[in-house]
């Protein structure tokens, strides 16, 4: 195993830096537009004027606007990222309390994308042009122009309206309660989700069934299921991870609108809140954490990659 | 523009005539939903806000072909009006991105290599938020409403459009044509603008037609959050937004308004595949 490959684990973050700067930056700039003093703008209304003095010191409101960037990133190293109005609490608890539901709803949406997608493509590939083929692909592309949260109120009139399998909105308080609270909204996400995965996992099978290895393979006397399952399918499935983390971003946005429209706990419902209260500090931290995130996620993604696959050299 | 169209273009669809079928069937899709956005004061059988409570919650008939709501208000009336608000998020929340970013990506690619890394790091920065994340933080500050929106997606959405006009800028900068305008003296501008621009233009229309799907996708969904479009104004989005509370008794608030954009979403997709094919345009 040649280790150099794996050198860009090093360097990558190096060149992260400045993109972690700037979404920084940009989180900071978004809440200094808004009109009016700073202090009364992310204290509310109601502010007391001792709070106001504290928060004045403690992000240096009354520094050049650069200074203040430069506590603005002191406060964030010190892991402090203010308190919300509307909770009265610190952000950044806040945060860990919402991070769960939003990452089983991802991870959810993710896992039963794939189970959706590698079925359906493994049928399409195979049976190209044939009925099931077609059938798949008009899936695949319609998939994509379904609004999210319509699609997820239709869910419910029929499977929990009508049907009456699973709870219409909310959350539990125990693990089993709130896996049945999560399955229609992963279900919502997954279906859209694995439209795209399946167009790209279909082309991709279609490619490495006509390869020259998957040829080779057949002369070696192997079956066709044998070449599909031992061949074709592993190294089909490697773009569609990097389809994944190229998502990640679309996969989000998507659970926020999601987690409106089930009332789940995360911190989709949480930014969407925080913009309704002018709870600006929760607004300006989750967009932060979300942006982290999606980097993070890239990143990941590529080490995921180079691991698996030993033809790849970032 | 979110990620989610990073797919592959369907090949398969059948040529008819001249142009190829998904042309016609987007074209069609598309020209019928403008007639009837141009024609809603004349074709909608109601008035879209006035409330009539002693027809509330109808289910379809052949007065009301798809119900009416709690205020009794025709969603087909109302559809037919949203149809202006959704057409017109889809073609101006495209405009302002496709401008911005074709101008900064042309200027990027074009220009030394300062300028360039400067706009491929704003890029960069820009596309490490998610999508709806960003401007949903863009329209807080802001306040919620359709102007906000536009804003909101021309400071986003131009991201897209500049890296695929760069990438081809950067491979046209070096090619023979341009090479002949610079020796016979034209101006860089003029080269940039009157002779790479035009060639390198057809993808990102093709590009903005799928864009359009996405956009109104988003706006239908940052107004069904209650941050874009406001109430009583007919918009696809609100109006799932507002049937909700009536999911188990009303199916029908909510379903119709949202297979109107669905069927928006089928025509614009139908027809960037269909020019996409008849330019001979790769994504």
């Amino acid at each position: 195993m040649n280790l150099h490959r794996y050198r860009f684990i090093l360097t990558r973050p190096l060149q992260l830096i400045p993109v972690l700067f700037g979404i920084s930056l940009v989180t900071f700039v978004l809440v200094r537009l808004i009109p009016g003093d700073p202090a009364r703008v992310l204290l509310g209304a109601k502010s007391t004027p001792d709070a106001i003095a504290r928060i004045r010191t403690q992000f240096g409101l009354d520094e050049p606007i650069w200074l203040q960037y430069v506590y603005f990133l002191k406060n964030l190293s010190l892991g402090d990222m203010g308190k919300s109005i509307l909770y009265k609490m610190p952000v950044l608890q806040l945060v860990g309390e919402r991070v769960g539901p939003t990452l089983a709803l991802i991870l959810g949406s993710v896992v039963l994308s794939l189970l959706l997608a590698i079925p359906l493509a493994s049928l399409a590939a195979t049976q190209r042009g044939r009925f099931a083929d077609h059938a798949i692909r008009l899936f695949s592309t319609a998939g994509l122009g379904f609004p999210p949260f319509w699609l997820a109120i239709m869910l419910i009139i029929v499977f929990s309206v009508k049907l009456d399998l699973f709870p219409v909105a909310g959350w539990g308080d125990t693990l089993a309660v709130q896996i049945h609270h999560l399955m229609l909204p992963c279900f919502t996400v997954a279906l859209a989700l694995s439209a795209v995965i399946t167009r790209n996992l279909r082309a991709s099978m279609i490619a490495e069934l006509a390869s020259d290895h998957a040829t080779a393979a057949r002369a070696r006397g192997l079956s066709e299921s044998r070449v599909f399952w031992r061949h074709v399918l592993p190294n089909a499935v490697i773009p569609a991870i990097n389809l994944l983390a190229v998502n990640i971003g679309w996969l989000i946005g998507g659970s926020v609108v999601i987690e409106t429209v089930f009332s789940i706990p995360g911190m989709g419902q949480l930014l969407v809140r925080g913009i309704f209260t002018r709870d600006y500090m929760v607004v300006q931290s989750v967009a932060l954490v979300f942006a982290c995130a999606t980097v993070m996620v890239n990143f990941l993604a590529d080490i995921l990659t180079v691991a698996i696959d030993p033809r790849v050299e970032l | 523009m979110s990620s989610a169209a990073i797919a592959t273009r369907p090949n398969w669809l059948p040529r008819f005539g001249r142009y190829p079928l998904p042309l016609y069937l987007g074209g069609g899709l598309i020209g019928f939903i403008i007639l009837i956005a141009i024609l809603a004061p004349w074709v909608a059988p109601f008035d879209p806000i006035a409330q009539n409570l002693a027809v509330k919650l109808q289910p379809p008939s052949l007065a009301y072909p798809f119900g009416t709501d709690n205020f009794g208000r025709d969603i087909l009336s109302r559809i037919i009006w949203g149809a202006r608000i959704d057409l017109q998020m889809g073609l101006i929340g495209v405009a302002f991105p496709f401008l911005i970013g074709t101008t900064v990506g042309a200027i990027a690619g074009y220009a030394d290599r300062a300028v360039d890394a400067v706009a491929m790091r704003v890029v960069d920065i820009v596309l490490a938020f998610p999508f709806l994340v960003l401007m949903l933080a863009i329209i807080a500050i802001l306040k919620p409403g359709l102007s906000s929106f536009y804003i909101a997606m021309a400071l986003v959405g131009w991201v897209s459009y500049a890296r695929l006009i760069r990438a081809q800028v950067l491979v046209l900068k070096s090619a023979d044509f341009v090479l002949a305008a610079r020796s016979l003296g034209y101006s860089h501008p003029r080269i940039l603008f009157r002779h790479i621009l035009p060639n390198v233009l057809t993808g990102s229309i093709v590009f903005s037609m799928s864009d359009v799907v996405l956009v109104v996708l988003n706006g239908a969904a940052i107004s069904y959050l209650g941050l874009g479009v406001q109430p009583p104004t007919a918009e696809w989005g609100i109006m799932i937004a507002e049937g909700q509370n009536f999911i188990t008794t009303a199916w029908w608030i909510t379903a119709f308004p949202g297979l109107a954009i669905v069927v928006m979403a089928l025509g614009f997709s139908l027809l960037a595949d269909g020019l996409g094919e008849f330019l001979g345009v790769r994504e």
